[in-house]
């Protein structure tokens, strides 16, 4: 086999690797990304949904926060205007988490419609850019 | 202020359109007053740009809310250095710092570029005003950071706590540094193929600026780990996030231009190839402010939506389009002079380190973009994180890493038996022997052995290059060996100072390692209770929590935890965890309170504690310990980093001036077994 070849053989190897990689990596790792209101649709219409992992984004409901710090458990309720989940966490929230905060969570719905996150990020949109002005 | 501002801004517009067009122009209907005129163009629009940035800082320092950026970003009692920051830690100042900063570049490109290159300068200068033009107009039309509020608040909003560290005052720009610098080689490219002059020329006229980007783009990812680490308090210091990936992606495409732009220098090759990475890295830049500007993937750091995104978006599919055209039309000209001859040689293991290095590229890409990719092609979002990079580009990283090894000690052209022989031999060993010990050691993590493995063999094959170079000049001149080792360095900085980064990679390869066996443990301690956590290398740390202080300092109220700290039986003094609520200047708190995390960093392990809290009016505080093994690695191998990077570009690696007089005076002689001076690398 010409040089050439050869290499066009191991570029291929590598390239089918990569996507393979690719492939397998959002197989394997991949969560679904939700609204409440799209969540709400999907538990209605397919039960398997409790199954799997789930990221679903939308505001923290002021006033619904509830700490245990024994625990350090968070008790919240999110919502995007049509529909509301409560949510535990348990774990240290990040220091942007608050009332009327956007935020991930990444868990599982429960059979009860308790939203048990593993994961808790908070999108403050002050992060860089101060709240629009009322 | 803000009138003087605007006004050098529209002016910047006019350079800026003048520059590109009279760049164009001139460079065809080669009329010396237009080329001249277009040369000109960076240094007035540095001017200009200086100007209009120098408005902004002094409405920042002279607090002058009624500007809205000064506003939104700083208020009276934000430190000064912080003020300073502000300048750049919002969307619209940010990208007139952009603008600013890709002047001086494109300034300092005209000013020292040889003048052997001058037939190239005009359409540099025509690319880089092309640039510039276009953050001008979202400065002006977009985000203008000159623009009045109606009324004037008497205080501002604040920076962001998250902002006000050290590591935000250098990371933007060095970050920025390495953005921009990378559109001077780009500019090149564009110019090389617009003339058809496609020899080498333009890739030795940009050698030294592709590095001088690549090094602060490397420095700026760097500190902007460390600032997360110091300031996020979530411990680590890598995320995968769309803003960290931004960044990432150019830095990927460069490191795959470096290399192969050795090979077309060489051997002719790759000509295609380099010009379409260059391009890539650049596209890629404008690409990575867009995703983070227009809010199209949810991202933690994303800057407020705006319109910003639209522009981006539009300047990227002319950009994209023009450029593919470009190429299009000069492929014939770009034929490489010379074949592959052997799968084991130095060109065939730089080709394999640039796919790997671009397929790295893509996957994060494509894992940046996928829920919006998802969503377009089956109508559901799916996103991935943290697992998927890991999952995916772990076994890439390794594969780079070993080819780290091998790139520099194989043969051009084709390796021989025996060449392999003489320079893998002993690292080979070394590799193996120290994966055994680390087995031995107790570690049983695949990757974590792999990596010691290949880190020990790429650092074997380095160390192997100095020892062998500086016994031959021990051997020949003569010299001891200190001598030796200096004047190999000296003499061949570009090699020398490569296999310092290269060293420098390893070792971020080592201090990666070290998240594989982070450990952490979350308690609420009474005053005068214990924790006790044991660290991966069996130090046993306990941990008496002492009780909560409160006081002002600066601009802020603080809550410190302290903690007495023992280690394996031994006191160890007191780290204090403070959780800070930034005041404005009524004394009324702004922003949500920020975490400080207490870190403590040794050679083996950093130990990291984060105070999150305490039930109201207890002194019981909630902590997070966290031990981090070798992560002051990561910033030991950013310095080396950089040190590599300044051996390459250190000046005069040409003839020194004292051997051109001996060469003038006619007593020029040379050694025969001196390398010769030019041409070589």
């Amino acid at each position: 086999m010409q040089p050439r070849h050869k290499f066009v053989a191991g570029a291929v190897l590598i390239t089918a690797s990569v996507g393979y990689l690719m492939v397998s990596g959002v197989r394997d790792t991949g969560v679904y990304f939700v609204t409440p209101a799209e969540l709400a649709l999907r538990v209605s219409s397919d039960t398997s949904i409790h199954n799997v992992g789930i990221r679903m984004g939308a505001r923290v409901v002021t006033g619904t926060i509830r700490r245990d710090v024994a625990t350090q458990t968070v008790y919240f309720d999110v919502s995007d205007g049509s529909q509301t989940y409560p949510v535990v966490y348990r774990g240290l929230p990040p220091d942007t988490f608050d009332g009327d905060v956007d935020v991930v969570v990444e868990g599982r719905l429960a059979k009860d419609g308790v939203f048990h996150a593993t994961s808790l990020l908070a999108k403050c949109g002050s992060r860089y850019e101060a709240q629009p002005t009322a | 202020m803000t009138v003087l501002g605007e006004l050098s801004l529209w002016l910047a517009l006019l350079l800026a359109a003048w520059g590109t067009f009279v760049g164009a122009l001139g460079a065809r209907s080669r009329n010396p007053d237009l080329l001249a005129s277009a040369r000109r163009a960076p240094y007035a629009l540095l001017l200009v740009i200086s100007v209009a940035s120098l408005c902004l800082l002094v409405a920042l320092l002279r607090h002058d809310f009624n500007v809205q950026y000064v506003y939104q970003y700083s208020s009276r009692n934000l430190p000064t250095p912080y003020l300073i920051s502000a300048f750049y830690g919002g969307q619209a100042g940010s990208l007139l710092f952009w603008a600013l900063v890709l002047c001086a570049f494109s300034a300092a490109a005209q000013w020292l570029t040889p003048r052997r290159y001058n037939h190239l300068m005009p359409y540099v200068a025509a690319v880089t005003s092309m640039v510039t033009l276009f953050f001008v107009v979202v400065s002006l039309f977009a985000a203008n950071p000159f623009e009045r509020l109606q009324f004037t608040p008497p205080d501002g909003a604040g920076l962001n706590p998250q902002l006000q560290n050290p590591g935000m005052v250098f990371h933007p720009p060095l970050l920025f540094f390495g953005y921009v610098g990378i559109t001077i080689p780009f500019a090149f490219a564009v110019a090389a193929l617009l003339t058809n002059r496609l020899d080498t020329g333009w890739l030795h006229a940009i050698r030294k600026w592709t590095i001088v980007s690549w090094v602060f783009l490397s420095a700026g990812i760097t500190l902007g780990m460390w600032w997360a680490y110091v300031e996020l308090g979530w411990g680590g210091y890598w995320a995968w996030d769309p803003v960290e990936n931004a960044s990432l992606m150019p830095w990927l495409t460069m490191t795959a231009f470096l290399h192969s732009v050795m090979i077309q220098e060489k051997r002719g090759m790759l000509k295609k190839w380099n010009m379409i990475l260059i391009m890539l890295s650049f596209v890629l830049c404008i690409f990575g402010t867009f995703i983070t500007r227009s809010g199209i993937v949810s991202s933690v750091h994303s800057f407020a939506q705006s319109s910003v995104g639209d522009y981006f978006l539009v300047f990227l599919i002319l950009l994209v389009a023009g450029l593919t055209a470009l190429v299009w039309t000069r492929m014939p000209r770009l034929e490489a002079e010379a074949k592959l001859e052997s799968m084991v040689s130095r060109e065939a293991t730089f080709l394999f380190n640039n796919l790997l290095l671009v397929g790295m590229a893509f996957t994060v890409l494509w894992g940046t973009m996928f829920p919006v990719v998802s969503e377009m092609f089956r109508g559901v979002r799916v996103t991935v994180g943290p697992p998927f990079f890991n999952q995916v580009n772990v076994p890439i990283g390794l594969a780079l890493l070993a080819l780290t090894g091998v790139g520099p000690l194989i043969a051009w052209r084709k390796a021989s038996p025996a060449n392999l022989k003489r320079q893998f031999v002993a690292p080979l060993a070394t590799g193996g022997g120290a994966a055994l010990v680390a087995a031995l050691l107790g570690v049983r993590h695949a990757y974590a052995l792999l990596t010691v493995a290949l880190s020990a063999f790429v650092a074997a094959t380095i160390l192997q290059e100095f020892l062998k170079g500086t016994a031959a000049r021990h051997r020949l001149h003569n010299e001891n060996y200190a001598v030796a080792l200096a004047r190999l360095v000296a003499r061949n900085r570009r090699r020398y100072g490569g296999y310092i980064v290269h060293a420098a990679v390893v070792i971020y390869f080592v201090a990666f390692i070290g998240d594989v066996y982070k450990t952490e443990r979350e308690v609420t301690l009474k005053p005068g209770e214990t924790a006790s956590l044991r660290s991966p290398f069996g130090h046993e740390y306990t941990f008496t929590h002492v009780g909560i202080s409160q006081y002002d300092q600066l601009n802020r109220f603080v809550f410190a935890a302290s903690l007495e700290v023992s280690k394996s039986g031994r006191r160890d003094g007191v780290m204090t965890s403070e959780m800070r609520q930034y005041l404005d200047s009524m004394g009324q708190p702004t922003f949500q309170p920020s975490t400080e995390p207490a870190i403590r960093s040794g050679l083996l392990e950093d130990l990291y504690i984060v105070f999150a809290g305490s039930p109201e009016g207890t002194e019981e505080a909630v902590y997070r310990f966290t031990i981090s093994p070798l992560v002051w690695w990561l910033w030991f191998g950013g310095v080396l980093l950089v040190v590599g990077g300044v051996v390459t570009l250190w000046p005069s690696s040409g003839p020194s001036r004292a051997s051109v007089r001996r060469a003038l005076e006619g007593y020029q002689t040379r050694m025969v077994d001196e390398e010769p001076m030019a041409g070589v690398r």
